[in-house]
């Protein structure tokens, strides 16, 4: 479990997040939604570590990241699988190599084994062994997604971030991915944190749902209930395109 | 920055192991594929010093060797060890900025970071130490290329003979010069690795801005080795 509490965190005077507090469970597919702008991203690379907090705490499981000095955090950061928007796979490095770069870094296992986990882990994201060999460039982004997917499970995370998993890929890759992240997340029973601005992804994996506006919690909740709530930000932002509009109207 | 950067660059890897597997694929990159372009240049700059040196030096008072020596000792004092580090500068340097400032705008080195991984170790430290390491052969390479260059205009051409030529490159020969020539391009090496990976590394936005940090790389990392090119010198000569 991660919590976030009472997080404040401002770049030159622009106070980007105010008092942000949240819980994120483990086994479940948390979600941070919030329209371009609203602070969504800082709030993530704040838990990440990639931003430091002005005050607040972030605790995973018990652990206050900003107490920790870098040497811990670097420690800590072996127990986190990250999922960029752009997948951040290292071009010059195989398929495969991608996957095996963590478990050389810190796996003590012996090269059979670890080649052994990535090709579990790639063959779970459903990847064909014939794309094992190429480079990031030579597979499709939904692939690259997988891969990214496959790399950042390698180590059995206990917390995994996608940020924008589903962004620059075609509806129907997207469906995929959300899937796969929903049922690593059950699977393996991690701490799940999505970034994300698309409703069909929240509609069909959010479990835990904080929503961004304006650098503050606006509202927290699950797929169930986003449809039901009387906040003006977040109808908005839910009912923006024509078809959750209809969706509204038949619920109506 | 730049000192915060070496102390998390200049430590001991996480994993050896991933350290030497960098380490030559970098001895290729920085070092062997340099080599055409020391071998080019050297060779042209060798036979066209030649040539000035002897239309600067056609007076009946200097003895005929003075070509020879004279191209000799600009080529050992300055050209194989700073003007070949300026040109490499551009090469190695922009080389260097692009390929990590790419990896900072897409994310592969937060990718890293994620990990646990020290970034600036491990995509820094092979680099530096490669092209430390190269760096000796290189500018030793270049002083007998450039003393080929000049031999072949004494075979070639009429400017000047061949004996004189020869007898001239090995007059008065002080090893110490060599020593010199090294030790300044060791510590241009250092500098042209680390500036670039400097301005790579903390590049931010686009490819627009990956293009601005290779450009400040050469340029920042020419104007040190100048700078320490002088003070070097001036210790070691002066």
């Amino acid at each position: 479990m991660i919590e976030v509490k009472n997080v404040d965190k401002s770049f030159d005077g622009n106070h980007v997040l105010k008092n942000v507090s949240a819980v994120f469970e483990t086994g479940k597919t948390n979600m941070i939604i919030g329209q371009s702008g609203s602070g969504k991203t800082v709030l993530m690379k704040s838990i990440i570590g990639l931003h430091r907090i002005d005050n607040g705490r972030i605790e995973y499981d018990g652990r206050n990241l900003p107490d920790m000095r870098m040497k811990e955090i670097r420690i800590l950061r072996r127990e986190v699988g990250m999922l960029f928007q752009g997948s951040a796979l290292f071009d010059s490095m195989s398929v495969l190599e991608n996957v095996m770069y963590p478990l050389e870094m810190f796996s003590p296992t012996s090269k059979e084994e670890m080649k052994e986990r990535a090709y579990f882990c790639l063959k779970h994201v459903n990847l064909e062994e014939k794309s094992f060999a190429l480079a990031p460039s030579e597979i499709s982004g939904g692939m690259q997604k997988r891969v990214a997917i496959a790399r950042a499970i390698a180590l059995q995370p206990k917390y995994l971030f996608c940020d924008e998993p589903n962004s620059g890929l075609d509806p129907k890759t997207s469906l995929v991915i959300d899937q796969l992240i929903h049922e690593i997340t059950h699977i393996f029973g991690i701490t799940t944190i999505i970034n994300s601005h698309d409703m069909n992804s929240v509609m069909e994996i959010g479990e835990n749902i904080i929503f961004i506006e304006k650098g503050e919690k606006a509202w927290q909740g699950n797929n169930k209930d986003i449809f039901h709530v009387h906040n003006k930000a977040l109808n908005d932002f839910v009912f923006a395109s024509e078809l959750y509009k209809q969706v509204k109207k038949v619920n109506q | 920055m730049y000192v915060l950067l070496m102390k998390r660059v200049l430590v001991q890897p996480d994993k050896w192991r991933m350290f030497f597997r960098q380490f030559p694929k970098e001895l290729e990159k920085l070092g062997l594929q340099s080599l055409p372009i020391v071998i080019i240049i050297s060779v042209f700059i060798g036979a066209i010093m030649t040539i000035q040196t002897k239309l600067n030096s056609s007076n009946p008072l200097l003895p005929t060797y003075t070509t020879g020596l004279v191209t000799r000792d600009t080529l050992l004092l300055e050209f194989s060890s700073t003007i070949m580090c300026l040109i490499l500068a551009g090469k190695v340097g922009s080389n260097i900025a692009s390929e990590i400032g790419t990896m900072r705008i897409t994310e592969q080195i937060d990718a890293l970071e994620i990990m646990g991984v020290n970034s600036a170790n491990y995509l820094i430290l092979p680099k530096i130490i490669a092209f430390v390491v190269m760096i000796p052969f290189l500018v030793i390479f270049s002083m007998a290329l450039g003393l080929v260059g000049g031999y072949f205009v004494s075979l070639f051409t009429d400017v000047i003979s061949t004996a004189d030529y020869l007898t001239g490159i090995q007059y008065a020969f002080v090893p110490y010069y060599v020593f010199y020539s090294v030790v300044k391009s060791l510590i241009f090496a250092f500098i042209i690795t680390s500036v670039a990976s400097f301005y790579g590394y903390y590049a931010q936005g686009g490819a627009l801005d990956v293009g601005k940090a290779s450009t400040n790389a050469v340029v920042n990392g020419s104007i040190l080795v100048l700078f320490f090119n002088l003070l070097v010198t001036s210790l070691m000569l002066g």
